[in-house]
């Protein structure tokens, strides 16, 4: 007989020991929703949103928390679950600043929303992850309604005015906002499992949950590293890079891939790039060696690039300054230079050393010009340091 | 490195020496992290009680350079008590009886006297290794930049050797390289010694093989200059013209006084770079270079990966990428290359010069790269070096070696011995980090970090601003009271142009390598009067 075989939707699935529904799902294209399940880190089954009906059992389980076991028939849209993940969703919507208003064209003044909310992406009406929020996309899935009252105008209800909590603004990369913050925790993992900074966690109980930095203080004055990757895994608008805030919409960027510049571990990024800018910089998630992980520098670290100081031509120093000259000029004088140097002290007096940093191709080439044009393997680089 | 970052968190074990992981190399850090809270065993070895300790099961704070008594000591114990893999050494390695004759001069007490680590902790720590299998090793650059740095290396190879933790997933040595792309200069053979893929310059095929190629006559056979024989090139004239290529020398490299001096000794110096600098003060021609994603081409990692940079955006003005550069050079010189991209110098030129490099080409590593050795176009890659024992030179060699002192160590005059590198918010001068949001305001000055026993002994607050002096220079700079440091002991980065340690340190070098031992000179701290 067939081992370690389960039924989702009707498709036969094998399973490997250990491996939870979700787990099993995801490997045969089956999708399942989730919210506070982080690849990596210990499944908790907070947010509810992935439960799937399991044949035989009353209740819903959590894909993310149960493992498969042989024989299991589960569905993953049958009605109590849909009913069930709108409700959840319908609670998350109204538990804090969700004024994303999905769901709520019958709303006249929606369209007045949306239009004045996209002119304007300084708006602070306006999530910061509109578009790219994960807890919107279930809500339009399951259309599910937000918040009744629109947000222009109409006064708000007592329970979300008092979720209005002022952003943590006092670092200079990331803004957490409680008030968007639906506790899924995905945030904690990455930063006590992933990245094991151990900078923020749970903290308070019951209604008063909430995620907190240290002893309930600030980023700035916890143990945080800044490192983003709360950021990068934050499904909704609770946590952003500060540095991308106005500077472009997810689909408005052109996402490319390529190496970070700084240190020799080689973490591979995803630019998210608008008008020939990059506004923003994550880690390319199962891409080798870093899996999705970044470091302060590799997050925020990109901006030099378009410093107004950046040297933007040639310069010649003359009479004891640097003046600006055509490359043509500059590139004769040194050719000219260097090869006088060779007629009269020979091709060993001309010495260079290359680049650690810049891309194997330049170091390629500068070693070809001392060898092969120069006739000396005066070339060197920081190789030992 | 011999194995890869994937390995980490699945480690069961491993010896960190002279590597501050979590500010160096940031994500290399949190998958050993992750293996130790798997329950992976860590022992740190380092001067610092620095934040990758508090995972520690075991931290050995060695005096700064005895690196190589400490070692010894542990190797000592490892064959005394016969804890050694007997099978690996006597299979796959030569030269046992040298080093065996070598370190048994190394008994704990001998490695202790040195160190200063109790010798019980030497025969524990020694025991600790011996009982699990693999440990993986991982070192920066608190081995290499010492004048006994190639020492230190070989000394971490024999004990891996000797552990018999070579060739084995989740074992090796492994340096982590501090540059994103030191790795791949070294493949290009930006290097005096050898043509791209370690090819000697002294080997007449290799020689012809590159003359073919190249289409050239007569490539010079004898190695050329390393960094420091340049600098010293530059005063006494047997260098007369000198390029620098995305290097800040003027910051960067040990006793600021003196490479001043050399660099405005040049006749004529060429500096390209994407910025100015404090070394293109001494140019005389400067060219603007393209930067990180402002072109194509491909980065090398520690573990020798080669993967792929792409453009984002163009250069400003008219900054041009470096290889055009030095194409363009060359072709006033007579010399007409005919590749004209990155990809084209990758794909036509360097795969097929460098052996191990044969089975790379862009559209292989369009996702994830490739790591070398991969000689043909079906090759996988080799994530982990010298497999079932199988060395580069055929069996793997021990090399026995003597400790040696640092060649300045403190005296009364100059007491305290002062460490440097790198800290998390900066990168080296600063000449990109320095130009991001935030990061400025994340760290915007350097320190001196001392212990709290010798703040309190001298009456230094925390934040006072004190002088640190060494026989070269002196800086006016913040002390950071910590209680990372041990007495005795002072660490600096070199990431600003004030207080940078580099008016400090001292220009002595590994005899070998002529890597200048950054990590140990004699200076005396003292606190300003108001």
């Amino acid at each position: 007989m067939n081992q370690n075989r389960i039924v989702i939707n009707g498709h036969t699935c094998d399973f490997d020991q250990g491996e939870t529904i979700l787990d099993v799902a995801t490997r045969h294209n089956i999708y399942i929703p989730t919210l506070c399940h982080l690849k990596g880190s210990t499944p908790t089954g907070a947010c509810r949103i992935c439960v799937v009906e399991v044949q035989g059992r009353n209740d819903l389980v959590a894909s993310c928390a149960t493992p498969a076991s042989n024989q299991m028939i589960i569905k993953t849209e049958s009605p109590k679950v849909i009913t069930y993940r709108k409700a959840i969703l319908g609670l998350m919507l109204a538990s804090g600043n969700h004024n994303c208003a999905i769901g709520s064209s019958k709303e006249e003044s929606w369209t007045e929303f949306q239009i004045a909310t996209l002119n304007n992406d300084y708006s602070e009406d306006l999530c910061p992850a509109w578009g790219d929020c994960e807890l919107q996309n279930l809500a339009y899935r399951y259309q599910v309604v937000g918040r009744q009252n629109s947000h222009f105008g109409e006064a708000q209800s007592e329970e979300s005015s008092s979720s209005m909590i002022a952003p943590e603004i006092n670092n200079p990369f990331i803004i957490r906002d409680s008030s968007r913050c639906i506790l899924c925790g995905r945030c904690v993992a990455a930063c006590n499992e992933v990245q094991v900074n151990r900078a923020i966690d749970f903290g308070y109980r019951g209604n008063e949950s909430k995620i907190i930095a240290g002893a309930d203080d600030s980023l700035r004055h916890s143990d945080c590293v800044f490192c983003g990757q709360c950021v990068q895994v934050c499904p909704v608008g609770a946590l952003v890079e500060k540095k991308a805030l106005g500077h472009g919409r997810p689909w408005e960027t052109e996402k490319i891939r390529t190496t970070c510049p700084y240190c020799g571990v080689g973490c591979q990024q995803l630019l998210h790039v608008k008008d020939n800018k990059i506004v923003k910089v994550t880690g390319v998630e199962d891409g080798s060696p870093n899996k999705g992980r970044l470091c302060v520098k590799g997050r925020f670290g990109y901006d030099f690039i378009y410093s107004k100081e950046r040297l933007k031509t040639p310069l010649i120093r003359e009479n004891g300054e640097l003046r600006p000259a055509s490359w043509d000029e500059a590139l004769n004088l040194v050719a000219q230079k260097f090869t006088q140097i060779i007629q009269e002290s020979g091709s060993d007096a001309l010495a260079g050393v290359s680049c650690a940093r810049s891309i194997n191709e330049d170091s390629y080439q500068m070693q070809k010009l001392f060898r092969a044009v120069f006739k000396t393997n005066n070339i060197d680089h920081c190789a030992r340091t | 490195m011999t194995n890869s970052f994937g390995e980490f968190a699945k480690a069961k074990m491993f010896l960190v020496i002279g590597s501050n992981m979590t500010e160096a190399h940031p994500v290399a850090a949190t998958f050993l992290k992750n293996a130790v809270q798997n329950g992976a065993g860590l022992i740190v070895i380092d001067p610092r009680r620095h934040k990758l300790v508090e995972f520690a099961q075991t931290h050995l704070p060695l005096k700064v350079g005895s690196d190589i008594a400490l070692l010894n000591g542990i190797m000592h114990v490892l064959i005394k008590e016969n804890l050694y893999d007997k099978q690996f050494v006597e299979s796959f390695c030569t030269g046992f009886d040298e080093l065996k004759a070598t370190v048994m001069r190394y008994t704990p007490e001998a490695a202790g006297e040195i160190s200063g680590i109790e010798p019980e902790m030497i025969v524990k720590v020694a025991r600790e290794l011996a009982s699990i299998k693999p440990v993986m090793v991982c070192y920066t650059l608190g081995i290499t930049e010492h004048t006994c740095g190639k020492n230190n290396v070989m000394s971490v190879a024999n004990l891996q050797m000797l552990l018999g933790n070579m060739g084995v997933e989740c074992g090796g040595v492994n340096p982590l390289r501090g540059q994103n792309n030191v790795q791949g200069a070294c493949d290009m053979g930006a290097l005096p010694n050898v043509f791209p893929g370690y090819q000697a310059v002294g080997d007449i095929n290799a020689r012809k093989k590159f003359e073919t190629a190249w289409q050239v006559t007569n490539l010079p056979a004898h190695n050329g200059l390393m960094i420091p024989q340049m600098m010293d090139g530059l005063v006494n004239g047997k260098v007369r013209g000198f390029y620098i290529f995305g290097e800040n020398l003027a910051n960067t490299e040990p006793d600021i006084h003196k490479v001043e001096h050399e660099l405005s000794s040049a006749e004529f110096l060429v500096v390209q770079d994407i910025f100015e600098n404090e070394t293109t003060r001494f140019a005389h021609v400067v060219f603007p270079a393209a930067a990180w994603s402002e072109n194509d081409g491909t980065f090398t990692n520690s573990e020798r990966r080669v993967s792929r940079v792409r453009t984002a955006s163009p250069p400003p003005g008219y900054a041009q990428p470096n290889w055009w550069i030095f194409k363009q050079i060359a072709k006033r010189m007579g010399h007409n290359w005919k590749s004209d991209s990155a990809q084209e110098l990758w794909d036509n030129e360097i795969s097929v010069l460098a052996p191990n490099l044969g089975g790379v080409k862009y559209y292989r590593i369009e996702d994830d790269g490739l790591q070398w050795p991969c000689p043909t176009i079906n090759h996988p890659g080799t994530p982990i070096l010298h497999t079932n024992g199988r060395f580069t030179s055929g069996k793997g060699n021990f090399a026995p070696v003597e400790w040696t002192p640092p060649a300045e160590v403190p005296d009364e005059e100059y007491p305290f011995v002062l460490s440097t590198g790198r800290r998390l918010y900066h990168y080296h001068t600063r000449t990109q980090t320095g130009r991001c949001d935030g990061l400025n305001e994340m760290l915007g000055e350097e320190t001196a970090d001392i212990s709290i026993g010798d703040a309190y002994k001298m009456g230094i607050k925390q934040d006072e601003y004190i002088k640190v002096r060494s026989r070269r220079g002196e800086v006016r700079v913040k002390a950071r009271v910590t209680p990372e440091m041990p007495d005795g002991m002072v660490w600096m980065a070199f990431h600003f142009r004030e207080g940078n340690s580099n008016w400090l340190t001292n220009p002595a070098f590994d005899p070998n390598t002529l890597t200048a031992e950054y990590k140990a000179c004699a200076v005396a701290v003292e606190k300003i009067s108001a």
